[in-house]
């Protein structure tokens, strides 16, 4: 016999669970002192459950394994939400075990109460309302099978506080059994051999590789099919990394921000080839208007996303390493020299532009991009936040492999990359960790700056100061005839001082001519680092999709 | 069965999931969230009791339920997902009926209910109560031919429904 806490930790172990990301409270402290006993499994206490539940999310990025967080029932349970439902968005897979009321208790509005199994359920892959100590191996078991197979996402365990106390009988479970679960990993073999005839037909085929190539991690495969067949390469931004930036067939970050050469390729493609990917509306533009000389061939591991947002020809459910190897297996090669010189030109003709410096000193954030750039090495990993830095990061940033680019596409989620720089830096304790953010976002993942200094992770946070929340602004810009409501900072904490507060080496530049020197310096220095770039208000992300638009509609390119 | 009004259709799915709590909540709400309205619902256990059987009546455009369906299928808890609007199907929901039958109209009461074949399973003094199975049409037909005695309470199950012949 056995307590339930300990059961559960058994059971984390036996997942190869190595880091949890948690926040303790009253319903979970039988789970936390179980936790206190166990050496090899490295608790970091988190500073906001929603910093937890991201750190889980980098975690899980940048190693290929399921991140675990864990909160208290009730603030604790709900504080994790948009966490899970970022991670849900982005197909991220993570555990988060939350603490419950004992289930005597459950349903009575007790003290810290909330039916987070209901919350949660439109965002969770699965998730569990635990009965019986005697069930919580199998559930384990079962939630980290469901995590990472078939489409990764999130799964939750809400577990009452009497069922973490109670002794039970620590029952082996050897194999999942899930009977309404069986991902299709093999494509279809008649599909298979439609696409190879549309790819050997095609004049101008055009892949795009989209999150699920990150979480396939099948980037030998992707890159043997571009070169083989002469297929140029577009990516999504949770694509980033499936393909070298500067690899001759890359075309960069496709859709609504992207750049101007990948969505004119696709504009004039014949064939575009999806690879897991979801079709998402800052990927199409005006999904009517889409790819319109094209044969769509959508290839996912869910089948539900197959003409969900978008029509398709031939449609290929299956697990993208397994699928990508049946398809190089048959594929003749091919040059389609036309078409790549065409794409060249696409390429030459829409080179990205900065903006008009004003002044001689003004910074313009592709300058910082630039210079981040050149002290990058393919170890680095780079999060972000959400908002126009992210947009420039995804567009130019060069991390060429996956897992090194980790943003949060789906949500959108402000204050998502301190926490997930922290989830990474644990991850990959010996790369780099940037996070690329902005004032608006800085100041919502800020307390995880906290957690980073406890643990002495040294993060690299550039922090593009432009007085505003710019991505908005930008909006209201277009949308709203340059009117700016509740975008702009009239006040804002001193950074620099902030900074150097969580122990970080604090740098702040506002002048171009020092950029060099003072990144030369950030990127060198061994801890913690906070670099503050201060540029103007009024730059903005170009080009640009504007609502109704197809993507080769594009404004400022 | 089919009824086309409005370029949406009405779908029956018959859902076969696990028999645990939450699992009836979860598949209805993949309906709410999109707004569509359940129209009838029927769940009970299968031959195999840890399995249950969700029938639904839902109607709305047919690429959206080809959706919802495909979500379905995704959960965990859904073991199996068939849409047999196109299906030859029997389809049966039960109704029981509370209706006005003073003794000048008892008898003429009597005579319908014989007419439909179906029964009275309860007598008051002023009252009789008419239990009643069949498919859609014949449970409406019954309701109008009632109506004018003046309808008291009506309750009616949702529709179940199962693929005639071999499948
Ligand atoms: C949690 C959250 N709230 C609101 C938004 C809407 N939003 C998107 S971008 C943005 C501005 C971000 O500002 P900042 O972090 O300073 O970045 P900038 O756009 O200026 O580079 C806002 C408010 C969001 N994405 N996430």
């Amino acid at each position: 016999m056995q307590l339930g806490a300990e059961i559960l930790i058994e059971s984390l172990r036996k997942e190869n669970v190595r880091v949890i990301f948690g926040y303790p409270g009253g319903a979970a402290l039988k789970i936390f002192d179980a936790l206190k006993d166990a050496a090899d499994i490295r608790t970091i206490l988190v500073r906001h459950e929603q910093g937890a539940a991201h750190a889980a999310n980098g975690y899980a990025r940048a190693s290929g394994k399921v991140g675990v967080c864990m909160a208290t029932s009730g603030p604790g349970a709900t504080n994790l939400v948009t966490g899970i439902a970022t991670a849900y968005m982005d197909s991220i897979p993570i555990v988060a075990i939350t603490g419950q009321v004992a289930t005597s208790m459950v349903g009575t509005d007790a003290f810290q109460e909330v039916d987070i199994t209901g919350i949660t359920d439109p965002i969770v892959k699965h998730n569990y309302l635990v009965q019986e100590a005697g069930d919580i191996l199998r559930i384990i078991k079962e939630a980290f099978y469901i995590a990472q197979s078939g489409r990764p996402g999130p799964v939750l365990i809400d577990i009452p506080q009497d069922v973490t106390a109670a002794m039970a009988e620590n029952i082996d479970c050897k194999k999942v059994d899930l009977r309404g679960y069986k991902p299709n990993i093999t494509g279809h073999i008649r599909q298979i051999k439609q696409v190879i005839e549309l790819i050997e037909k095609a004049e101008r085929p055009l892949i795009c590789a989209g999150g699920g190539m990150n979480s396939a991690r099948a980037t030998e495969e992707l890159l043997y099919m571009a070169e083989n067949a002469g297929i140029p390469v577009t990516t999504t931004m949770m694509g980033r990394g499936s393909i070298s930036q500067d690899h001759p067939l890359a075309l960069g970050m496709l859709g609504t921000y992207g750049l101007a050469a990948a969505n004119m390729a696709v504009q004039a493609c014949d064939l575009f080839i999806a690879l897991g990917m979801r079709f998402g509306d800052r990927v199409t533009g005006a999904t009517a208007k889409f790819a319109p000389h094209a044969k769509i061939v959508h290839i996912d591991i869910d089948a539900a996303e197959i003409g969900k947002n978008m029509r398709v020809d031939v449609p290929l459910v299956g697990d993208l390493k397994v699928v990508l190897g049946q398809l190089n297996k048959r594929l003749q090669s091919k040059e389609n020299l036309s078409w790549r010189t065409e794409i060249a030109e696409i390429k030459a003709k829409y080179r990205a532009k900065k903006m008009e410096a004003e002044a001689e000193e003004e910074i313009s954030v592709a300058d910082v991009i630039e210079n981040l750039n050149k002290g990058l090495t393919n170890d680095c990993i780079v999060t972000t936040d959400v908002g126009q830095h992210q947009i420039w990061a995804a567009q130019k940033i060069k991390t060429n492999l996956p897992g090194k680019f980790i943003s949060s596409g789906g949500l959108g989620t402000m204050g998502y990359g301190i926490p997930a720089a922290v989830g990474a830096q644990v991850a990959c304790p010996d790369c780099n960790v940037y996070v690329i953010t902005g004032d608006g976002s800085f100041q919502m993942g800020m307390p995880e700056l906290g957690t980073a200094l406890e643990q002495g992770l040294p993060l690299k946070i550039v922090l593009i100061n432009n007085q505003t929340l710019g991505m908005v602004k930008q909006l209201q810009d277009h949308y709203c005839q340059g009117r700016y409501s509740s975008t702009e900072f009239s006040k804002s904490p001193d950074f620099h001082h902030l900074a150097l507060a969580f122990g970080a080496l604090s740098l702040r530049v506002a002048k171009r001519q020092e950029l060099a020197a003072k990144m030369e310096e950030f990127v060198q220095h061994r801890g913690m680092a906070i670099m503050e770039v201060v540029v103007p208000a009024r730059e903005n992300v170009y080009p640009i999709v504007l609502a109704g638009s197809g993507l080769d509609e594009m404004v400022g390119t | 069965m089919r009824c086309w009004g409005g370029g949406k259709v009405k779908h029956t799915l018959a859902v076969l999931v696990e028999n645990r709590p939450g699992v009836l909540s979860h598949v209805a709400g993949l309906f709410s969230r999109r707004g569509y309205n359940i129209e009838s619902l029927a769940v009970g256990e299968t031959d195999d009791p840890s399995v249950s059987r969700i029938t639904l009546v839902v109607e709305g455009d047919a690429k959206i339920i080809e959706q919802v369906s495909k979500q379905l299928n995704k959960q965990v808890e859904v073991i199996k997902v068939n849409d047999i609007t196109e299906e030859e199907t029997v389809d049966r929901q039960l109704l029981l009926l509370k209706v006005n039958a003073d003794i000048a109209v008892r008898q003429e009461i009597m005579q319908i209910v014989e007419i439909f074949r179906c029964r009275i399973v309860d007598i008051g003094r002023r009252s009789l109560i008419v239990e009643a199975t069949g498919d859609d049409a014949k449970i409406q037909a019954i309701i109008k031919s009632l109506q004018s005695f003046g309808i008291m309470e009506l309750v009616r199950t949702g529709r179940v429904s199962i693929v005639r012949g071999q499948k």
